[in-house]
Parts: C-alpha cells; structure tokens; sequence
C-alpha cells in the first residue's frame, strides 16, 4: 500500500495540470441543472432538492464511467507495463488513479452543489455532506469498473461502448425523473441497476431523513458494488502476470 | 540468477517460445540474440513477470516466478523494447514516480533520479515535458526506469536501439560498470552483433522460440569456425542479423 499515497499524489497533480479537463467533466450536469432544473422544478414532480441528488449520482456515472480511457492511453505508451514491472501493490495500482478521480469528482459535485444552493435548494448541510460521501464511495465501484473494461475490451470500442452504456443505467437510476412515476416494467427493471439505490438514498439524505431503509440499501448495494469493482479491477492489473 | 526449464509462451497459434532452459550466474552479462520475431521479448517478459508462460518454471534472481513475482520485481531491472512514458509528461516526474514505486523515499528518489539523468548524460533534462525528447534521449530515459532501484537483475530489451555511437559506448560503459562495482547480472538482446562481442561474457541465440546455440563469443566462433559473430549468427539461423533487423 505504500505506493498509493506517491500514485495518487502523481495523478492529482497530471489532472489539475489541466484545469480545463476538470471544469468540462462537470458540464453535461452544470447543462442539465441550468436548462433543465428550471423546468423540473415547476413540474411538480418534485423541487431541487429532488433534482440536485439525481444530477449527482449522473455525474458519478458519466466523470467515473469514463475515465477507463485515460488507461488505454498509457496502455498505449508502454507506462502501463512500467508500473505493472514494479513492486507497487496491484490494489494501488488502481486505486490511485480511483483516488486521483474521487478527487476530481468531488470538486465537480461541490460545484453543482453550490449551483444549486443558489438556485433554490434547501437540503441540509450534514445530509448534502453524506450524500456527497456516498456518491463519492459508490464512484470508487464506477471508476474501477471502467478501468476493469478499458483493460479488457477493445480500445477503440472503449469510448463508443462506455459512453452509450452509462445513458441506459443513468436514466435506469431516475436520476432525472424519480422512479416512482415509472410503470411496473421500467420500475422493475430499474431495480436491477445499482445506481437506482444510490439516488434514492442521496435524495433521503437531501432530505435529512438518515435513518430510512433507502439510505441503508444505497449505503448496502454502493458497497457490493465497490467491493465487486475493486476485486475485478485489481484482477486484471494483475492479469497476465507470471 | 536465473534458472529457467522448459519455459514455454503461446500466443494462440503462435509457438513464441518453444520450452527454452536458461542458467544464468551472478555478475554474468548474457546477450540474448535471434531475428525478429525469435521469442527475445517474449521470453524477458516472461522473466519480468509480465506475461504468465503457458508451461514451464523459473527462478529470478533467487525467487519463484509463480510463488513470488513481488520479490522477483523488487530485485529486477527491466527495459522494454519499447517505450515507457507518455507524451505529456516531465521526464523528472515520471523518473520520481517510478522510483517511489520501487520503494525509494521521496528524498532518495530525487537524489537518485539526479544522478541518473547526469549518468546517462541527460543533464537539465529534469523539467523537460517528454514529448520534446529525441528519440536517442526518451530512450535513456527508458533505461533509467529500470536503474533506479539498483537491481541486482537487470533486463534490457534491445537497450541500444536509436542511440548514436557515443551515447552506445556510454551505455557500454555504465553496464559494465555495474557488473564490475555492484556485481550486477545483466540479460540483455541486441541486434549488434559487434556489440554482443565486446559486451557479453557468454552469447544465447534463439530462433524460432528454441535456443539454438549458446558459449562465449570466443567458443561461438571456434565452434563454427567463423571469423566473427555475425558468420556464427549466419550458420545457425540461415539468416544475416541485419537483414532481420531491418524487416
Ligand atoms: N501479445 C502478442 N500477441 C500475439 N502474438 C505475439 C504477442 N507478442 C509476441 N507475439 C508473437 O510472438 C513471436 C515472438 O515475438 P517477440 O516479440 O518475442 O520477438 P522478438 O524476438 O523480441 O523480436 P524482435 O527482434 O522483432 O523484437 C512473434 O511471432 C510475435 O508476432
Ligand atoms: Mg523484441
């Protein structure tokens, strides 16, 4: 493990070089809440504070989801092999670069966030701060899922497959409309899809009920998830190995 | 150093290496010479535990390759064939990283990556984004990756290549330095044969993943009656080192 703290303290400093990288990986959600947020907000559907947690969780899938293609690039250089030839532990291989995007997720959130905050939501601080803490654990699962694919499908299908796949599970999750309007089909498949838990916990603890079963289940299925993305992405840094 | 048995790697179809024994000793510089597309890198990659072989065994620098790849890597050196850092990034940075990944504390590391890049004869080349590199430069750079740590192993995969003569003469060096200091065990391929002659204590030769002769270069030669290692290189593999070389 001693590895992690130089890996990760490497890959936040390669990111941040790159203001700009940071800043557009917040803007499909910055777009959503700014275009959309309006509408939803007098539909009756629900307010911001329904809306905000569900801007989160996309955000968590899409910045998370593909950042996998950042590997098949070093792949590519030869930096791959490099750090797979040293001691540093298989877990901290991935789990820098996981770190490095928790990191960078956890900026783009506040931001939303705040956005929010000057729109007209309301949550509570102590329930936005664990609702932040969740999203960033469930993107630990995201992230190592998306470097696990990237090591194993073709490069050039990375980005295409990733970048569709992640609508499906986000639209899947209710992030944008809550699921309840759903009919009993879409609500049953959407209970397959782990992100579904997560948004209905974040929107619970938005709404500062801690104690609620939704808040347990999205606390329980995030960490399969992350357990299940971790064990996988560690596998395959260690794939070939002798 | 290295004790392999009937080490063995296919790629579907592909016999890349074809059960090959090596017994390599310490403070032994081995060059490990065949055409394009012999099995060298295959093999070095299945020493480096880069690449699991489909059949066979093999210890590295003292450790089970199977039972005990971290020690393996902890106490290796290895220079790929090809590159090893991206295009956007500082050749000091990238240095410092993989020497804290070999365990180097962050002090160790800076004073070790210093004085690498004044060995390998990169001086000021510490905040140089690497795309600005030539190619001779980025591939020192690559060479000092696997210096960092002071291997008692060290592999180099055609270490050379994209050099000019003197940064060549200088590598010489610097290798055999190591060996004749630190008692450093080097394994290295090259397609100059001139450069297997004047470097290595004893030659291997692979062809179509087997090992087709091995000795000094002195009993390569008398063994097939040739003047050079280049005629000795003709007679077992029927064919001329450079012509492959430059297929
Ligand atoms: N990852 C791979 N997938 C499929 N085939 C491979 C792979 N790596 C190597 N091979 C094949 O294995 C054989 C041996 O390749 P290898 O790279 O070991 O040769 P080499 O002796 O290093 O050649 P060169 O002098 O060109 O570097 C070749 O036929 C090559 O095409
Ligand atoms: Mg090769």
């Amino acid at each position: 493990m001693s590895a992690l703290v130089p890996l990760t303290a490497y890959y936040l400093r390669a990111t941040f070089k790159s203001r700009f990288a940071v800043v557009f990986g917040a803007v499909q959600p910055l777009f959503f809440l700014l275009l959309f947020g309006p509408l939803f907000a007098r539909s009756g559907v629900g307010s911001w504070d329904t809306l905000v947690p569900g801007l989160l969780v996309q955000l968590a899938l899409m910045s998370s989801g593909l950042v996998g293609f950042g590997i098949v690039f070093d792949q590519r250089f030869g930096v791959l092999e490099r750090l797979r030839v040293t001691p540093a532990g298989r877990t901290s291989l991935l789990l820098g670069r996981v770190l490095k995007d928790s990191v960078v997720l956890l900026v783009q959130a506040a931001a939303i966030v705040a956005l929010g905050y000057a729109f007209g939501l309301r949550a509570p601080l102590p329930g936005v701060l664990l609702g932040l803490l969740l999203m960033v654990f469930l993107s630990v699962g995201m992230a190592s899922v998306s470097y696990a694919a990237a090591l194993t499908i073709r490069q050039e299908l990375f980005a295409p497959l990733m970048s569709t796949l992640v609508i499906p599970l986000m639209l899947l999750s209710g992030a944008l409309l809550p699921m309840s309007l759903a009919p009993a089909w879409l609500d049953a498949v959407s209970r397959f899809t782990p992100f579904r838990y997560a948004v209905e916990a974040l929107r619970a603890l938005f709404a500062g009920s801690y104690a609620s079963s939704e808040v347990l289940w999205g606390v329980l299925v995030s960490a399969v998830f992350v357990v299940a993305g971790v064990v996988i992405g560690t596998r395959l840094f260690q794939r070939e190995n002798a | 150093m290295i004790h392999a048995r009937g080490l063995s790697r296919s790629f579907g179809a592909v016999e890349a290496v074809r059960g090959i024994d090596l017994d390599v000793s310490q403070g032994e510089i081995v060059g490990f010479l065949g055409p394009n597309g012999a099995g060298k890198t295959t093999t070095l990659r299945m020493l480096t535990t880069l690449l699991r072989p489909t059949s066979g065994t093999a210890t590295v620098a003292g450790r089970d390759l199977f039972a005990d790849p971290m020690e393996v890597r902890r106490r290796i050196g290895y220079v790929p064939q090809g590159n090893t850092v991206g295009p956007f990034s500082m050749v000091g940075e990238e240095l410092r990283l993989q020497a804290r990944l070999y365990g180097l504390r962050r002090a160790e590391a800076a004073e070790r990556v210093d004085r690498l890049l004044t060995e390998l004869d990169l001086p000021g080349m510490d905040q140089r984004p690497t795309a600005s590199l030539s190619g001779g430069q980025k591939r020192r750079v690559d060479i000092a990756m696997g210096l960092l740590h002071r291997p008692a192993l060290l592999f180099l995969d055609e270490p050379t290549t994209g050099l000019d003569p003197q940064s060549r003469a200088n590598l010489w060096d610097h290798v055999r330095r190591l060996r004749d200091k630190d008692g450093v065990t080097v394994f290295l391929t090259t397609h100059y044969l001139e450069e297997a002659d004047a470097l290595c204590d004893r030659i291997l030769i692979i062809d179509h993943g087997r090992i087709v002769a091995s000795g000094t270069p002195a009993e390569l030669k008398a063994a097939h009656g040739a003047g050079t290692l280049d005629d000795v290189f003709l007679a077992v593999t029927g064919r001329e080192l450079r012509e492959g070389a430059a297929a």
